[in-house]
């Protein structure tokens, strides 16, 4: 068996089949990165995986999964004006939680370099919008390095780290979903481990590092200046290419998996191919090279996904050098949306050049009727039997905020519970709004133990100090389940070693919560009664609803041999085919077949025996083991 | 051989074990010396979900998205999601095999939508010239290995072009060891009971 931490430390120069999450990995390794830092956010959390797969001891950088992404930022900024090259990664949204610290580091003179590898999600595959971010690269003036596929991740990033370094500026290594979990096979140069001088060099003279009043100018100035040699960077760096297809009328600039798409949809081309310029720095995108490739075509298309950052830098320069070219940039709003798969780009060109391409040709007509399949709560989920209890103690016209996490779930039927969701930690403060002139409807907001530390307590203290009665059920499975079970500050472990848990309800208690209860979810009548009591007091109260994440829980209990599989039945002599079980409850286990009789999956029961509350003629059966043929 | 292009399209649900046959497959066609690229999805699906694999083998591949209909190959661990995936992603003419078991989607369990049948799933391949595999084995306990049992009869059938049966063996081998490489090949060998075809 191959083992991923061994071959990130290969010596030698290697292929291997890797994600784009792993290649980055290798490229830290190969670079000299010190300091990786991190929050859990699809698409990056493999990047983490990857990591850990290298045994602490040999690791040659020092990681932690921060408790969000602003304080991963500021731990990476902290050790890179030491000397360290430093990294942090998280997803999309993440920035927008980082950013306070994040608009300043093109201020100040990072010594050390400091890699920002963003995990954006073009078609929100699993994100609540897909916000393009180079449009933080503008507004900070921080170099944006865009791969297109593993192979890319790694040589990018190795660039953007020395570019990085040079100039001791931000840099960004910005990944797209289908980059970040594309697979190939990569070819990786030699390792030459080079003996490490980990002293700490931060060193006052090397500021200004105090970003206020007037010297805030000359700091704007220094990273103005930055840009510009980022650019001469960006112009004469192997990471654009000039594909010549000897089209003098036709040519499209594109940059990142757009790139790879154009190259596919290209080969059903019905006209010539145009000349295609990919560039590997979006921002700040290489002046000459694409002066001389617009000068060199009567037309000129810009593929670019999401937003049109690439179309405004190029049309500008179009503009100033007085280039006589036809610049196509987006169409219609469509060409603002989605993912620039193979088939949105086949569209997108068709709409600019209709003799170039044929129209689309899809699988052929069948038009059978397949049921949608929504991500759905897991057998045994402590959220599930949660919700169950919860709807119990609540009217239909009281209000549900929902927040981040695999509980957001909860907003699907049968629960229907979490009416509003906008981003992590934010249904306290929510909540707290929806309650103001309310005096009929009770408010109940939702949060993971995760999001509690990450962006959570501002709300609460808020909630707490500004008198807002709302009740907030803390959903606590001591995990940071939804990206993969990355550890929180209550888990007991960092990425590093066991530590004290931080317990929630002291903290809560310290906050001077005055309403705490405390429920396993699996009881659900006590369950019920407490979110009723909670939600008639009148102050800020917390029903902290604890069950282990049973996914983790199941999964570590398999990999025991002699774990024991145990499953529930239904007795058909009890069964009166009420369907609470399968359609209130609603566990997936549950079949519910054509004659209205309930079965329960043998792919999918785990035993967990939290139905059996629910049937109101106790027609489930306790679990009990099932036969191993 | 030199493939232009082979595309094979994977479906199922969350915590099925695409995953695993995906990277199994990817690994054996680089064994077998094809260029390939995949990619998985991860993420908010795999819980309960639709998961997704997709992997491009051939000279001519770019992305390793497959466009609509493009697919030469289907893999699906579960009915809903082998025809789910045959109506927008296999082409006419292509190939389905499938593990024939249901995890019934929300919209069937709360009584509003119909449970796909075995015959939906024919007539649809039926009228689009699929060659159809539905996979089943009675005596396989583990729900978890049921993608090794599918990819058993990818190799008996010879669906993908060029890739035999040692190099999913290596495959295997990259990705697993001890026991439970141990009961994923003996598995993977052993076509017992193993029912392929309509
Ligand atoms: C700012 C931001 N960072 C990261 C994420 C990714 N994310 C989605 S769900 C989730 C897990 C939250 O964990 P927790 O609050 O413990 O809830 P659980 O999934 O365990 O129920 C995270 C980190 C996000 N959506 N937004």
């Amino acid at each position: 068996m191959k083992q991923m931490g061994k071959m990130l430390l290969t010596r030698p120069s290697f292929k291997e089949i890797v994600m784009g999450n792993t290649a980055v990995v290798r490229a830290m390794v190969e670079a000299g990165t010190k300091v990786v830092t991190a929050y859990p956010g699809s698409p990056t959390p493999e990047i983490a995986t990857a990591i850990l797969s290298i045994p602490k001891p040999e690791r040659p950088f020092y990681f932690e999964f921060s408790v969000n992404e602003k304080v991963a930022t500021e731990v990476a900024y902290g050790a890179a004006v030491n000397g360290h090259l430093s990294t942090v990664f998280f997803k999309s949204v993440g920035l927008n939680v980082a950013a306070d610290t994040f608009v300043q580091l093109s201020l100040v003179n990072i010594i050390g370099g400091m890699v920002i590898v963003l995990g954006d999600d073009p078609g929100a595959n699993s994100s609540q919008n897909e916000q393009d971010n180079r449009h933080f690269a503008h507004m900070t003036y921080t170099p944006v390095f865009e791969p297109a596929n593993p192979t890319e991740v790694y040589h990018y990033y190795k660039a953007a780290a020395e570019l990085s370094q040079q100039q001791h500026m931000p840099v960004i290594l910005r990944l797209t979903t289908h980059v970040c979990h594309a697979k190939e096979n990569v070819t990786f140069q030699t390792w030459r481990r080079e003996d490490y001088d980990a002293a700490p060099r931060f060193d006052p003279a090397n500021g200004p590092y105090i970003p206020l009043t007037a010297d805030t100018s000359p700091m704007k100035r220094q990273a103005l200046r930055n840009l510009e040699a980022a650019e001469t960077v960006a112009s004469q760096t192997g990471l654009n290419r000039w594909i010549d297809n000897g089209n003098k009328k036709r040519g499209i600039i594109t940059a990142g998996l757009p790139f790879l798409s154009l190259m596919d949809v290209l080969q059903t081309a019905t006209a010539d191919k145009p000349d295609i310029l990919k560039l590997g720095v979006v921002y700040p995108v290489a002046g000459d090279l694409i002066e001389k490739f617009l000068i060199a075509h009567r037309e000129v298309k810009i593929l670019e996904e999401l937003d049109n950052e690439l179309e405004k830098e190029i049309k500008m320069i179009a503009f100033d050098k007085n280039i006589p070219v036809r610049i196509i940039g987006k169409m219609d709003s469509d060409d603002w949306m989605g993912e620039y798969t193979p088939d949105k780009v086949h569209d997108v060109l068709r709409k600019a050049w209709p003799d170039m391409l044929a129209p689309r040709t899809g699988p052929g007509p069948i038009d059978v009727p397949v049921p949608d399949r929504p991500a759905q709560l897991c057998p045994g989920c402590g959220h599930r039997s949660a919700f169950h209890a919860i709807k119990q103690a609540l009217a239909d016209t009281d209000i549900s905020v929902a927040d981040i996490g695999c509980h957001t779930l909860g907003y699907l039927p049968p629960y229907a519970l979490g009416q509003l969701l906008m981003c992590m930690g934010a249904s306290t403060g929510i909540g707290s709004g929806l309650s103001l002139f309310n005096n009929t409807r009770k408010v109940v907001v939702f949060m993971g133990d995760s999001t509690f530390f990450h962006a959570g307590l501002p709300g609460i203290v808020n909630a707490v100090f500004n008198q807002h009665p709302i009740t907030m059920i803390l959903m606590e499975n001591g995990t940071t389940a939804m990206t993969g079970h990355q550890d929180h500050a209550a888990s007991g472990k960092n990425a590093n070693q066991t530590t004290a848990p931080i317990p929630v309800r002291k903290v809560l208690e310290g906050l001077g919560v005055q309403h705490i209860y405390e429920v396993d979810t699996y009881r659900q009548a006590k369950l019920t009664a407490r979110v009723k009591q909670a939600v008639s007091d009148t102050a800020f109260s917390v029903v902290i609803a604890r069950h282990p994440c049973m996914l983790k829980f199941d999964r570590e209990q398999r990999r025991d041999l002699s774990f024991q599989r145990r499953q529930v039945a239904i007795d058909p002599e009890k069964c009166r085919q009420i369907h609470d079980c399968v359609k209130v409850f609603g566990c997936p286990s549950f079949i519910l077949n054509d004659d209205g009789q309930v079965k329960v999956n043998p792919d999918l029961c785990i035993g967990d025996g939290s139905c059996l509350q629910t049937c109101p003629a106790s027609a489930i059966n306790a679990p009990k083991p099932v036969s191993e043929g | 051989m030199v493939l232009s292009q082979f595309n094979i399209y994977l479906a199922g649900v969350g915590g099925q074990g695409i995953g695993l046959i995906s990277e199994i497959i990817l690994r054996a066609a680089d064994h077998a010396g094809h260029p390939v690229k995949g990619v998985d999805t991860h993420g908010l699906a795999q819980r309960g979900g639709i998961v997704v694999s997709q992997i491009r083998i051939g000279q001519d591949v770019h992305s390793p998205l497959i466009p609509a209909g493009r697919a030469d190959l289907v893999v699906a661990l579960e009915r809903h999601e082998a025809l789910r995936a045959i109506v927008g992603a296999l082409k006419t003419g292509g190939t389905l095999v499938y593990y024939n078991t249901v995890w019934q989607p929300l919209p069937v369990r709360l009584g509003s939508e119909k449970q796909v049948s075995k015959e939906t799933v024919s007539d649809a391949c039926n009228r689009r010239q699929i060659k159809e595999y539905p996979v089943l084995k009675p005596d396989l306990t583990d729900p978890h290995m049921q993608n090794i049992a599918v990819l058993a009869v990818i190799d008996q059938e010879s669906l993908i072009p060029g890739i035999k049966t040692g190099h999913f063996i290596t495959a295997m081998e990259d990705l697993m060891a001890g026991d439970m490489l141990a009961g994923n090949r003996r598995l993977f060998q052993d076509r017992k009971g193993l029912t392929a075809g309509p």
